[in-house]
């Protein structure tokens, strides 16, 4: 009964969406306040019945109730709690449903939040996005429906795969879904800035805090994603240049450009044409990401359930957004004035020229992803691209952009001085550089690359400081007047720094975990002693356990270091119940320096198991920079000036203006 | 489990040693295969990171837990043992394999396009800068334009609601 709930409000979403596509689009065709303002109560509406049939699969799965096949297919009774909440997203039935149960929800913020958006506006957008979930809602009850019954009914489920049974990767989707479809909101406001032929500084207004919150959310999506790769394969390894991570890079790179470039729109009133293209492309990314991962055209180890019906459905949807959205640029771009004149060194071209690296490196992406399949499919020749291109191509990229970081924030608008920028980043730079030499000389030889990447990570890290220390004017006055400068400088100087300093951190950890390494193969026996980056293991033994739903081989290392007990590591391997299936839970020690990481293998024939030990140094920068990164978004987003709406309210609405 | 829908959600599971082999736990180089000289050792893990593993899907031999990679990788150390210089090893196992079992794509003319892509992104978007610099007068000729044509309908659009509010007096 609650299952038909479900599948009912589903229904009934789909049909509100179909009207929310329509009527407020006319009314803001005709200028009919009534209809535009139907598309409100549309999306709210829209949005409460998604909530109701999320709902009902949720009370599917966290009660197992298995007369439904999705049920069935991904949960099973003896699952911890939190795991079979996580399984309703953990499919690909359930994920369509929270991918447009968030376009939902940003659909109803615009109707709440955005009562300063010129009525028609708000009315192409709102059209717009309900357009959106009509293509998925349809998807969803045609081809994905989630609340199929199957009769009769099995006694238990078939269960979650163990490798999603983890407490970063239940919650990895949700943030994945929330930075993809909030890209949705830029898009919906490009297309009907389009439509209107008109955008200024209120649409760049509206459209930064949503692209930023979903730009955060998909940072933190990724973060955590690499995150238990880190831990759970069971070699440390962080980022593969898989085509599927691929997917979820390439927007967050159009992203972040767009956040850039929306910021030159919205102070300068410049760039605007290339803002709304960039708009566009970012969700047809996000979308393309969808299409790549669930199509399983690209053999990626994702795909390990293919299902190429969906896939053309999910291209199609894509190819009529993207492709629609592109003509209507191509028609109506011409209408938009561009404003905002600037000079090459600037603030803006510092935007412009960050604009131009991230983009070049998400086409590179793109290209390294998409060009076997072309290859393939042009040719029949296959070829492989794999990490060693993407290293290749994309770190030279990166450099520049690492370089010119710190230089964007201290650039004046208009016309910037670069010298003066370069001289006041000069102590950065010679920090950076020292720091540097100091520690290359204590670590010893590595890739001739790695000290180049360090110093650039700190001078990007020092810039973000330098920028805040130049903002409240160190040095030029009084402690106490920088003291009372520092206290009030804008929020989104603060998240500014912040997100540049997560970059650098992040950089550092990459480059300390990919140049300083060291890794040892080896089979112990219980009571034999290894020895890895200075720290002894002495093997006690492996115990069996049993969880939950798996049962699991625990190993005992004691670990010490130069005599000095550090702390006792347990790696294991479980096997679930259902579906059987094994994996390894590495043992890891966080010291200030890097991962102490013990990963247990196979009996090995000669007696003894199979062990990889790792040291990772500064390996947890890479997360700890991501969340910095997030903070600093979530900083800037609680900003005043950015929440409230734009300065043209008055002229939004003019029934409000007094004639004077 | 059925569901390719999975794969989104992980936009991270190279997991797949383990699925996608169904079964081992994602195990590499085992103890066994590691030679006793340290010099060759590391010259064989960095030409097994390169090589793909052509049963798996996009992880290179040094990753993977399938039989196959282990054989390459025995290969491999083989062919080093044997005295072969690198890009000898890498020759004998693309004779045999052909380039797809080469993560870095050899440069030809069908991968021309894929190696030259940053490049030529690169220019394409500088100059489209350039242009758009050129297009546009330098800040100092920037002065206040007056209203066009386009610009006054709409502020008259836009105050023409307030005058239809105020009583017709």
């Amino acid at each position: 009964m609650i299952a038909e709930i479900g599948h009912f409000t589903l229904i009934l979403a789909l049909a509100v969406a179909i009207a929310q596509m329509a009527v407020p689009m006319w009314g803001a065709h005709v200028r009919d306040a009534r209809l535009m303002a139907f598309g409100d109560s549309a999306a709210v509406t829209q949005f409460g019945l998604l909530i109701v049939s999320f709902l009902a699969l949720t009370h599917a799965f966290v009660t197992s109730d298995f007369s439904v096949l999705n049920v069935v297919d991904n949960s099973h009774s003896e699952k911890p709690l939190i795991y079979r909440i996580s399984g309703v997203w953990g499919n690909h039935e359930g994920s369509m449903l929270l991918w447009v149960l968030i376009l939902g929800l940003f659909g109803s913020a615009v109707a709440v939040f955005g009562r300063n958006l010129p009525a028609t506006l708000r009315a192409n957008v709102l059209g717009v996005q309900a357009s959106i979930a009509v293509a998925f809602l349809l998807f969803m009850l045609f081809t994905s429906n989630p609340f199929e019954r199957v009769d009769p009914a099995p006694f238990d489920g078939r269960g979650l795969n163990p490798i999603l049974q983890d407490p970063a990767l239940a919650f990895h989707p949700p943030f994945l879904y929330a930075g993809y479809v909030g890209f949705s909101m830029a898009f919906s406001f490009a297309v009907a800035a389009l439509i209107e032929g008109r955008i200024d500084a209120a649409w760049a207004r509206w459209v930064r805090p949503w692209t930023l919150a979903a730009w955060m959310c998909l940072t933190l999506g990724i973060a955590m994603g690499s995150w238990w790769a880190y831990y759970e394969l069971g070699w440390g390894g962080w980022w593969f240049w898989d085509p599927v991570e691929n997917a979820s890079f390439m927007p967050w790179l159009a992203g972040t450009a767009l956040l850039h470039s929306a910021l030159v729109m919205e102070k300068r009133e410049a760039l605007k044409v290339w803002t709304i293209l960039l708009a566009i492309l970012t969700f047809s990314l996000s979308l393309m990401g969808a299409f790549l991962v669930r199509s399983g055209v690209l053999t990626s180890v994702h795909a390990f359930a293919v299902d190429p019906d969906r896939g053309i459905v999910i291209l199609s949807i894509m190819m009529f957004f993207t492709g629609g959205a592109l003509a209507l640029f191509a028609w109506r771009a011409g209408a938009l004035r561009q404003g905002g004149l600037f000079a090459p060194i600037s603030r803006e071209g510092g935007l412009v020229l960050n604009n131009v690296l991230l983009s070049v490196s998400c086409a590179t992406v793109l290209v390294g992803t998409l060009y076997p399949l072309a290859l393939e499919g042009i040719t029949g020749e296959k070829i492989s691209v794999g990490p060693p291109f993407f290293n290749m191509t994309f770190i030279p990229l990166m450099l520049p952009l690492l370089f010119a970081m710190p230089f964007g924030p201290l650039l004046a608008w208009k016309r910037g001085d670069v010298r003066g920028v370069a001289q006041r980043l000069a102590f950065a730079a010679g920090f950076a550089v020292l720091f540097t030499i100091i520690v290359a000389a204590m670590t010893g030889p590595g890739p001739w690359l790695a000290p180049i990447c360090a110093a650039l990570g700190l001078f990007v890290l020092f810039g973000a400081v330098t920028d805040l220390l130049s903002r409240a004017r160190f040095g030029d006055v009084s402690q106490a007047e920088f003291l009372r400068r520092v206290v009030s400088l804008p929020r989104s100087a603060y998240g500014t720094a912040l997100a540049h300093a997560g970059i650098g951190i992040m950089v550092l950890g990459i480059v300390g975990t990919s140049a300083y390494q060291t890794e040892k193969i080896v089979a112990l026996k219980p009571g034999e002693r290894a020895e890895v980056a200075g720290y002894e293991l002495l093997f006690q033994g492996i115990q069996p356990t049993k969880g939950p739903n798996y049962s699991e081989q625990i190993a005992t290392f004691e670990v010490t270091r130069n005599g000095a007990p550090v702390t006792t590591l347990l790696p294991s391997k479980r096997l679930y119940n259902a579906p059987p299936q094994p994996t390894t839970e590495a043992g890891i020690y966080a010291s200030w320096t890097g991962d102490l990481y013990v990963a247990l293998g196979d009996e090995q024939p000669s007696g003894g198991v199979a062990l990889r030990l790792y040291f990772h140094p500064l390996v947890r920068l890479i997360w700890i920079g991501a969340v910095i990164m997030f903070i600093g978004g979530a900083v800037s987003l609680s900003d005043r000036r950015l929440r409230v709406g734009a300065p043209q309210r008055a002229r939004s609405r003019p029934s409000a203006v007094p004639a004077e | 489990m059925g569901h390719a829908w999975r794969a989104v959600l992980c936009a991270f599971l190279i997991a797949a040693a383990g699925v996608g082999n169904g079964g081992s736990v994602a195990w590499a180089v085992q103890p066994d295969e590691v030679l006793s000289d340290p010099a060759l050792e590391k010259r064989a893990r960095g030409l097994s990171t390169g090589l793909r593993c052509l049963v798996c899907q996009n992880q290179s031999i040094d990753d993977s837990d399938a039989p196959l990679a282990k054989d390459l990788r025995v290969l491999v150390r083989e062919r080093l043992v044997a005295g072969d210089t690198d890009k000898q090893v890498i020759d004998y196992v693309v004779a045999r394999y052909g380039d797809f079992v080469l993560l870095k794509p050899p440069m030809n003319t069908h991968t021309m396009l894929l190696w030259l892509a940053p490049m030529l992104a690169l220019l394409g978007a500088l100059a489209v800068v350039v242009r758009g610099m050129r297009a546009r007068p330098s800040v100092s000729e920037a002065s206040a334009a007056p209203l066009s044509a386009q610009e006054k309908d709409a502020l008259d659009r836009l105050l023409k609601p307030q005058v239809r509010d105020e009583p017709q007096a």
